[in-house]
């Protein structure tokens, strides 16, 4: 492991329709280590996984991944990304497998040419291999032939996960992957996190399940439309820490501050 | 262009000859009109239009695109009546204002408050009516009911080749590019996080929408061929839980309102476009009712059998 940070924010601003929702973040995640991301309803955390992966076009400030440029790192497959999942079209037809390859195609694009005009019981057996693993690690063996519409709310959870780590990339963004699971799916999940961990990955976690981050996360980044503070979860997760958080520290803006006391 | 266009009606010829074969095997009283040299034309022409609208209309049915697929269908009329004007060939006409109305749209969207289902209206009236003005002073009204209704038996070399052609590019770039097309539609912020390029995968799209509706104008016209871009998707959706099969059920369903709605416009006498698009419906119900998984009769049977 080199020191380099796997996600680095400089002086980052980002906005919806003019509305800011991102202001001035700057902030380093080493990588292979698990950080997880705290803060209220609407405080910008999702948004900011969106900056990341792109679909959230920042208004100012630089953003490195893995040292080198945003886009070119996504393009190499480097970010899995699994979205809060309500954004998600659940009665789209395809199967739990397919869905989890999807998480493929973006190494696909590294596959000779002819392999990639095969359907997916042709492609290349690294693909599937990779796709199987990953629903056996969150135990969907079982359901991979059915359509996604048909699974419950954790099942669907598991899927979304499943698919972020089908793909094998160094660094799993993860919105909220323990809201809505039973005890021993969160369990398997954490577990499963703890083990890609140690297999040198990056995790980054948004998550209100303060318990959870104080056990397995290395840290913790309090964000409230700006960066609140970082450091170890036993610094970060406690009462005065937790209370500044609630009240928001965002300088240029009252917002924050009102929707979290309201 | 002379060795491109014997190329084409050799292509053309062999695929009549092609169809021709089934078509013997039809009882006399289907296939007699067969006879009949534009009959046969007709009948190539609207194999071709019902698999490529068969085949969008997934995309536009998954994708909530039936407003836009509506805008861009009217859009195209101005754009026909200024290449009639300037005796351009109708249909470049046509792809020029539909691609334009469609990124008007996209610009409307992105850079006012203006909502898109507004934007799109908005849009697409306009260029409607201003195709409208130009042609009420311009063109017999009989031709405007041909482009606006359509008229599969009278269609033109030239259109059919344009026919063949958006095929041949529409299932060629939903071949070559079926995993950006499927993660795009399915979940565009994966296919944004995997950093695919997902302002060409739109616009691509977009324009091979574009292309379906200009080369379905003769056999459906302005009016309906937006019922094709949806009906058959809509019928397909109910039908399967897989993406593959729905393609290729969404492509049958076009093929098969296609033909018979063809036939009825001939045995009938009565436009082309509404028969497809009635025969088409008919199959949308039929799917509705009878369905194996989502049609209302097991519906109704399941919630008896719960109730038991
Ligand atoms: N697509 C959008 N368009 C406009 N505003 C948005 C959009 N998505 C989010 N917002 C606004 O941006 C702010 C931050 O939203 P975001 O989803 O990032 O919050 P969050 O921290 O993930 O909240 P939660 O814990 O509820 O998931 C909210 O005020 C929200 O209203
Ligand atoms: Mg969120």
């Amino acid at each position: 492991m080199t020191d380099t940070p796997a996600i680095e924010a400089r002086r980052l601003c980002a906005a919806y329709h003019r509305q800011p929702v991102l202001t001035d973040i700057t902030l380093a995640l080493p990588a292979g280590q698990w950080t997880a991301i705290v803060g209220p309803n609407g405080a910008g955390k999702s948004s900011l996984l969106k900056v990341v992966t792109g679909s959230l076009q920042p208004l100012s400030g630089e953003l490195r991944i893995l040292g080198g440029s945003a886009n070119q790192q996504r393009r190499a497959g480097k970010i899995a990304y699994m979205a809060q999942q309500e954004q998600m079209e659940w009665d789209f037809p395809v199967s739990v497998r397919e869905t989890v390859m999807t998480g493929r195609y973006g190494l696909m694009r590294q596959d000779p040419w002819w392999q990639r005009l095969m359907p997916d019981h042709w492609a290349n057996p690294a693909h599937r291999r990779a796709v199987e693993e990953a629903l056996e690690a969150v135990d969907m063996r079982d359901h991979a032939a059915g359509p996604i519409g048909e699974l419950s709310g954790g099942q669907k959870k598991r899927v979304m996960l499943a698919r972020a780590l089908a793909q094998q990339a160094d660094i799993l963004l993860l919105d909220e992957p323990l809201a809505g699971v039973d005890p021993p799916s969160e369990r398997l999940i954490l577990d499963m996190l703890e083990r890609e961990r140690r297999a040198g990955r990056t995790i980054i976690m948004v998550t209100h399940d303060l318990p959870s981050a104080r056990r397995h996360a290395d840290q913790v980044a309090l964000i409230n439309q700006t960066l609140v503070g970082m450091g170890p979860p036993a610094e970060m997760l406690s009462d005065a820490m937790l209370a500044q958080l609630a009240v928001g520290v965002a300088p240029r803006s009252t917002a924050g501050g009102v929707r979290a006391a309201a | 262009m002379p060795l491109l266009e014997s190329l084409g009606s050799d292509l053309i010829e062999a695929l009549i000859g092609l169809l021709m074969i089934p078509i013997g095997l039809l009882p006399d009283s289907l296939s007699a009109p067969f006879e009949y040299r534009f009959m046969q034309r007709a009948l190539l022409t609207s194999v071709l239009v019902g698999a490529i609208c068969g085949l969008l209309s997934s995309f536009v049915v998954l994708k909530r695109w039936s407003l836009l697929g509506d805008a861009i269908s009217h859009a195209v009329l101005p754009g026909v009546a200024i290449a009639y004007l300037l005796g351009w060939p109708f249909f470049i006409g046509a792809f020029i204002t539909g691609a334009l109305t469609s990124l008007g749209i996209g610009a409307i969207e992105r850079h006012t408050r203006i909502k898109s289902d507004a934007a799109m209206g908005l849009m697409f009236t306009a260029a409607f009516a201003l195709g409208i003005v130009i042609i009420s002073k311009i063109a017999s009204s009989t031709h405007l009911m041909h482009i606006l209704f359509g008229n599969v038996l009278g269609v033109q070399t030239s259109a059919l080749m344009l026919t063949l052609l958006a095929g041949v590019i529409a299932i060629l770039a939903i071949w070559l590019a079926y995993r950006p097309l499927l993660l795009y539609t399915f979940d565009p912020q994966q296919a944004q996080a995997l950093g695919f390029n997902i302002g060409l995968i739109h616009y691509g799209l977009i324009l091979l929408l574009t292309l379906t509706i200009v080369a379905s104008l003769e056999t459906v016209g302005i009016i309906l061929v937006v019922a094709m871009l949806i009906t058959p998707g809509a019928t397909a959706h109910l039908l399967t839980d897989r993406f593959k099969p729905m393609l290729a059920i969404a492509v049958l369903v076009g093929i098969i309102s296609a033909v018979a709605g063809l036939l009825l416009s001939f045995h009938l006498d009565v436009a082309s476009g509404g028969a497809i698009v009635l025969v088409a419906t008919a199959l949308f119900c039929l799917a509705l009712i009878a369905a194996p998984k989502h049609g209302l009769l097991v519906r109704v049977w399941r919630r008896n059998r719960l109730q038991e």
